[in-house]
């Protein structure tokens, strides 16, 4: 499938590199955090709190991006806490995407019962405001990696079946479904051979932005504190930390909410590139 | 029992009561062509729709049969149903853009009823399309099985489609208006095509179109139908020579001549339409409502 899409003649587009070089730096230093940060994310120096950034005076050496009241280096904070902003990322959007996907997919078929139920479900689902709905949950599974995963794909799965199922409905009414349907295939087949092969660019672009609003999830839960253990370095823990010092250390605040934003964009970005070339008609 | 589609008494309604077929008879004999010729809205598709287990949703078929190779297709399950008209009844589209899924390849999109529907090996599929390809003259099949449709001309997916409904060697195809999509010169082309096609398979075929130039060429015998009621019914030459009905003559005269163009400018005559209203309101009157035996 991969090859013919990729077919020479078609411009990359700027967005897509830049978006993907972004994830992949981000990915890079997740993956290998322990070898990447230039110091432990946790260890703290009393000698050198509120080191500010390499380029201003009484800047240290090694010290990219300066550290924190506690004297932690940020850089290697940053990079711990995309572990965990990327982990909840992946975990959760696939999450969400499989269930909420799937629920569309039926629902925008088969139409019918499986329709009004599944949709009646989305309806009362989406009454909950997000953010609410989120800090609820993890205060009912308890904080934990866990519990913030589970959070975000309970909540989330609705984007994607409101989504997939407006597509799949619009998808089940062209010819070539009622042609497979003349050959003899089966309901279920068409499903996944018709509907599915041509909703799928959409998936993908869904999936993408899930993950960078999973990251912002992430980070307002852990803002809040509900994340993960307070221990481990997060971008919304690092972020609730930099606040508090904003007028002696902005750079605690200001660069967690770079890679924040970046990473945020860079998903949604990659998702819509990924879409419009995987799409075999607007390409 | 011997003919390949036997409709008879064919009545079809939507929700609103309004009546869409009406005690419709026609059949199909085993490497025939029948045409079915009415203007827009006569019911033409709903009759092609209804014979390959189709029909939206919202119509409801209400009294009479349809009989495919012997079989009745009311009194089938659903499943069983599925299984005999993949089998035994295939589809040339009216419209080749939108008839192939855009986001696979030909190929496989031809391929798979032989293999998955009639059970064939994967080799013996890909060489009976690719025979059929021939047949219908497409000269790079490599190229054409790979590639995506939309990265064919129209013609030429007209032709993909063209033989994929005769790849599986069906007993009846179902062509509802499949040249009026296309340009005028290649609407010639695909018309042999199928005729061709259709002699050299002795498949029959239930030939929908609007345009009576087509009739002539290409089939034995005319179903004529108006607001889903059959008004004339007789061999193709023989219709043309003495149509019966007030309706046929009109939509004769309706249809371009080149001795006389201006011939094609002639509406149906009023009187005509009056007739034929009355004719419907006879008939639907004759017709007690929910009477039918119901069947889906
Ligand atoms: N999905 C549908 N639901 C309800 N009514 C329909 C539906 N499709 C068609 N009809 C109605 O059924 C009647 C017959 O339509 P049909 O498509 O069979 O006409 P046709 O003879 O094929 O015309 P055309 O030459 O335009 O294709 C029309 O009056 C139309 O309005
Ligand atoms: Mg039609």
């Amino acid at each position: 499938m991969a090859d013919a899409r990729a077919l020479p003649g078609r411009r990359l587009d700027a967005r897509l590199i830049l978006a993907g070089a972004w994830l992949a730096i981000v990915l890079i230093a997740a993956i290998f955090a322990p070898l990447v940060a230039p110091h432990d994310p946790l260890m703290q120096d009393l000698m050198l709190e509120r080191l500010p950034p390499f380029w201003m005076p009484g800047s240290e050496p090694g010290f990219w991006l300066g550290t924190d009241s506690l004297g932690r280096d940020l850089l290697s904070r940053l990079i711990f806490g995309a572990r965990i902003a990327l982990i909840v990322a992946f975990a959760a959007a696939i999450a969400a995407c499989v269930v909420g996907s799937t629920l569309g997919l039926i629902a925008g078929y088969f139409g019918g019962w499986p329709d009004r139920i599944i949709s009646r479900i989305v309806d009362i689902w989406m009454a909950f405001p997000p953010v609410l709905f989120a800090i609820l949950l993890v205060a009912v599974f308890g904080t934990g990696l866990m519990s913030v995963i589970i959070a975000i794909a309970v909540i989330d799965w609705t984007r994607f079946c409101r989504v997939i199922r407006a597509e799949a409905m619009s998808q089940s009414r062209m010819d070539y479904v009622e042609n497979a349907r003349i050959a003899g295939f089966g309901r279920f087949r068409i499903m996944i051979s018709e509907v599915l092969s041509n909703v799928l660019p959409s998936i993908v672009a869904l999936l993408s932005l899930e993950m960078g609003i999973a990251v912002i999830v992430e980070a307002i839960l852990s803002f809040v504190n509900l994340s993960i253990s307070s221990d481990d370095p997060t971008w919304g823990g690092i972020i609730a930390e930099g606040r508090l010092s904003i007028h002696q250390a902005w750079w605690v605040l200001v660069f967690p909410l770079i890679a924040l934003f970046l990473t945020v964009l860079s998903f949604s970005q990659f998702g819509e590139g990924l879409k419009s070339r995987f799409d075999p008609v607007l390409r | 029992m011997s003919a390949c589609l036997d409709i008879s008494n064919l009545s079809a309604r939507l929700p609103s009561g309004q009546r869409v077929l009406r005690s419709v008879s026609l059949t199909v004999q085993p490497g025939e062509v029948r045409a079915l010729v009415g203007e827009s809205g006569a019911g033409k598709s709903m009759i092609g729709k209804a014979v390959l287990g189709v029909l939206p949703p919202s119509v409801r078929i209400v009294e009479g049969s349809i009989h495919l190779e012997g079989a009745d297709l009311g009194q089938l399950s659903a499943k069983e149903r599925r299984r005999v008209i993949g089998a035994k009844a295939a589809l040339i589209p009216q419209d080749p853009l939108t008839a192939l899924n855009p986001s696979r390849r030909v190929g496989p999109q031809m391929t798979d009823r032989l293999i998955h529907i009639l059970g064939w090996a994967a080799d013996k599929a890909d060489r009976r399309v690719r025979q059929l390809l021939d047949e219908v003259h497409i000269r790079e099949p490599d190229r054409v099985m790979r590639s995506y449709p939309h990265e064919l001309s129209g013609g030429m997916r007209q032709r993909v489609l063209i033989a994929a409904a005769f790849a599986s060697e069906p007993r009846l195809i179902v062509a509802d208006e499949p040249t009026t999509a296309l340009d005028v010169t290649v609407q010639k082309q695909i018309l042999r095509l199928i005729a061709q096609l259709q002699q050299e398979h002795g498949t029959a075929i239930l030939f929908v179109t609007h345009d009576l130039g087509v009739v002539a060429k290409i089939s034995q015998r005319v179903t004529v139908l108006y607001a889903g009621k059959v008004v004339e019914e007789a061999d193709t030459p023989a219709l043309f020579a003495d149509p019966q009905h007030a309706y046929t003559r009109a939509l004769m005269a309706a249809t371009p001549k080149y001795t006389d163009p201006m011939a094609s400018l002639m509406p149906v005559d009023d009187t005509v339409l009056a007739g034929l209203a009355a004719e419907i309101a006879v008939a639907d009157h004759d017709w007690k409502p929910g009477g039918g035996t119901g069947r889906g």
